[in-house]
């Protein structure tokens, strides 16, 4: 069915085709891809490296470099659309060390990140970490908070925070900033927040059985009685 | 017209849409939209499945042909256990983290495979919240009778009462291992209204919560030294020849190599079936949600229910290319954002179930009023800047910093342009027959998550994609 409000499409749609290079090797790709459909488009069995596809979950840190542009750069292929020129390959699996701990028996997190993460004030100052975030932290300046205590703030910052692990092989202080992060998020809500006093409540009611009699009620209803109650919600 | 004019129709009409209140459906209506517009009711995508405890009932062809293959396993090998467990847990996501934490705060042995990357999932990537009934002026009782009418009234009973009273303290668990919840100023929970519910209900972690929560759930797993096999799928489910589970057969996806667990439990938390492309659909699912629990499942007998129903969410991308069939959070719809069609009208209430709101824009579109990609998609507008305009600017970048970053990465400024959007295959409703201990009717077979049938009726609710 046609109207006027649709877009007339009347020829079908050739694509643009761009020379990229995948690990070292040159292939012609529709233009506008994401440099994850370029890698499916080009056949490979992508298996590390394909994760949510939504820009999510970190699966699928990249290193590429634009047409005659020296600068290595770092995305997600997943969000990240291919340009005529450019040269892409996958982060490998880094062996970064992550620290083991028991959030709810530490009793002192902010002095302990010292014992966990012994490097983290080792921080010289490079902004590596910053640049390499494909997510726009200011990763440096996130170690410094959380090295001088402030975990609300690197709690705030490392939000968008997905965990792909960039910011780690451009360390020269072999620091790990998205762990120590995310342990100073951890201790941030374990040890530096309110406890929500209505959840409690509300579990303790539902201990209690406040909510017997409506249970009663409710599941004894038939069919069309709960549909009926459903029905008059707002 | 070119989508520039076509988007300033949607910056004319806001003003007077404003003034304008949509009126909620009746049933009949509801039941007479989807039953002519939702691609659960296109009869051509359906066939009988021809054998195993579901023999004779429909589902999708893309289901049925799963369900009826043939194993991988070559039928001389003779399964040699590698590994031997209490429990062994299928998946790594939301469910998968959940069970292997709890069985092994519990004592239990337990290992978890999962056939990307620990965390890869869905779970991951959800952005809207987690329904749990903690204000004051709310009850599991409301909960539970919202999600029943969101189901059509088809949700099992005593899954989703377990569900309802269980939320707030799952949602204590989570505090209490680190997450991150908004608060109001009264350091209690803030909740969101979601789509479909009476109550506020909605806890979140800004647009992030499924982040925060899985990248505290890893990290905890990895804490405990639960043992990981990543980059292995469980090809086949073994059992004692009397239907009971036994363990596993996976396949190591680095070397092919097949891999044998034998488990006194299994754990089957895998997720859902959106990569399956449904009817030809986009989906917002991760690269593993390929349906692997309800075949695994199936074979070792264990029966499947409402697998004739999928979670079409209203709001898939359509623009730019790369984001087609990635999720725009409901979000923005739960705080008051328009969907407007090519005439520059709305039309359907923001805040209805998912399946109503999808059913609409699929007639907007079939019926000539959609909007039109340069790469042949068809939409409708999502008014993303009426959030600024109502509510104070800053309440896009505020409410919705991952969705501000998605579309900036397009040069898409969703604070000053709407975006257009179509229905994406987001959630399988149905899924493996549990009981409300997650036991399936094969002894020792377990599911958890979305695999799992039964909690969610016909269409899932907002927020109630639970972890038990």
């Amino acid at each position: 069915m046609k109207s006027q409000d649709v877009v007339e499409q009347d020829q079908a749609i050739q694509p643009q085709m761009v020379s990229v290079e995948i690990e070292g090797k040159r292939y012609q790709v529709p233009a506008g891809i994401t440099l994850m459909k370029a890698l499916w488009y080009t056949g490979k069995n992508v298996i590390r490296g394909a994760g949510c596809l939504g820009g999510f979950c970190g699966a699928c840190a990249t290193y590429y470099r634009t047409k005659d542009d020296p600068k290595v750069k770092t995305c997600l292929a997943c969000s990240k659309a291919v340009e005529d020129g450019m040269s892409f390959s996958f982060m490998p699996a880094f062996p970064a060390r992550k620290a083991s701990y028991d959030l709810i028996q530490l009793k002192d997190p902010k002095q302990d990140l010292f014992e966990l993460y012994p490097e983290a004030p080792l921080c010289r100052n490079c902004n590596a970490c910053t640049e390499a975030c494909p997510q726009s932290i200011d990763v440096r300046e996130g170690v410094w908070k959380a090295v001088f205590g402030d975990f609300k703030a690197v709690s705030e910052m490392f939000m968008d925070c997905v965990m792909c692990g960039m910011c780690t092989p451009v360390c020269i202080a072999d620091i790990a900033p998205n762990l120590v992060a995310l342990y100073a998020s951890r201790a941030q809500g374990v040890h530096f927040t309110d406890k929500p006093e209505g959840l409690d409540t509300r579990i303790q009611e539902i201990t209690d059985g406040k909510f017997n009699q409506d249970w009663d009620r409710v599941m004894k209803l038939s069919d069309e009685e709960l549909q009926n109650t459903t029905a008059a919600a707002k | 017209m070119d989508l520039i004019a076509e988007q300033n129709l949607v910056h004319k009409t806001r003003d007077a849409r404003r003034a304008q209140t949509m009126p909620k459906l009746s049933p009949a209506e509801r039941d007479t939209l989807i039953k002519k517009y939702h691609p659960d009711h296109r009869a051509h995508a359906y066939r009988p499945i021809k054998f195993g405890p579901n023999a004779g009932e429909l589902t999708v062809t893309e289901v049925a042909n799963l369900l009826e293959g043939d194993s991988p396993i070559p039928s001389d090998f003779v399964p040699k256990p590698e590994y031997s467990v209490d429990v062994l847990v299928v998946g790594g996501g939301g469910a998968g983290c959940a069970s292997a934490l709890h069985a092994h705060a519990q004592g239990a042995n337990v290992l978890l495979a999962t056939k990307l990357r620990l965390g890869d999932s869905n779970s991951v990537m959800a952005q809207g919240g987690m329904q749990i009934a903690v204000a004051p002026d709310d009850s599991p009782v409301q909960h539970f009778l919202d999600t029943l009418k969101g189901g059509h009234m088809k949700n099992d009973h005593q899954l989703l009462k377990v569900m309802v009273e269980e939320g707030p303290s799952i949602g204590k668990w989570l505090l209490e291992l680190g997450v991150l919840f908004d608060r109001d100023a009264d350091g209690n929970l803030h909740v969101k209204k979601g789509g479909g519910s009476s109550k506020a209900r909605l806890v979140t972690c800004s647009d992030y919560t499924g982040l925060e929560i899985m990248r505290v759930l890893k990290d905890e797993v990895l804490n405990q030294k639960i043992p990981l096999l990543e980059f292995a799928a469980v090809v086949e489910l073994l059992s004692d020849g009397k239907g009971a589970c036994t363990g596993a057969i996976l396949r190591d996806l680095d070397n092919n190599r097949l891999i044998v667990v034998a488990a006194k439990t299994v754990i089957l938390a895998t997720g859902g079936i959106g990569r399956l492309h449904i009817q030809g659909f986009p989906t917002s699912n991760h690269f593993g949600a390929t349906g692997d629990a309800l075949v695994l499942a199936y074979r070792l007998g264990a029966p499947l229910v409402q697998i004739d129903t999928f979670q079409y969410h209203p709001s898939g991308g359509i623009y730019p290319e790369q984001l087609v069939g990635a999720l725009v959070t409901e979000g923005i719809r739960s705080e008051g954002g328009h969907l407007v069609n090519g005439k520059g009208e709305r039309f359907v209430n923001e805040l209805d179930t998912r399946d109503v709101v999808s059913s609409s824009i699929i007639r907007e579109c079939e019926e000539g009023r959609g909007v039109r990609t340069a790469s042949g998609h068809v939409g409708v507008w999502l008014d993303t800047p009426l959030l600024d305009v109502e509510h104070g600017p800053g309440t896009l970048d505020k409410h919705f910093p991952a969705m501000v970053r998605q579309y900036e990465r397009y040069q898409v400024d969703i604070r000053k342009d709407p975006v257009l959007i179509y229905p994406t295959l987001h959630y399988q409703n149905g899924g493996v027959k549990i009981d409300t201990n997650g036991e399936t009717p094969a002894p020792n077979l377990f599911v958890a998550g979305e695999a799992s049938g039964g909690l969610h009726g016909r269409n899932r609710l907002m927020g109630n994609s639970s972890w038990i």
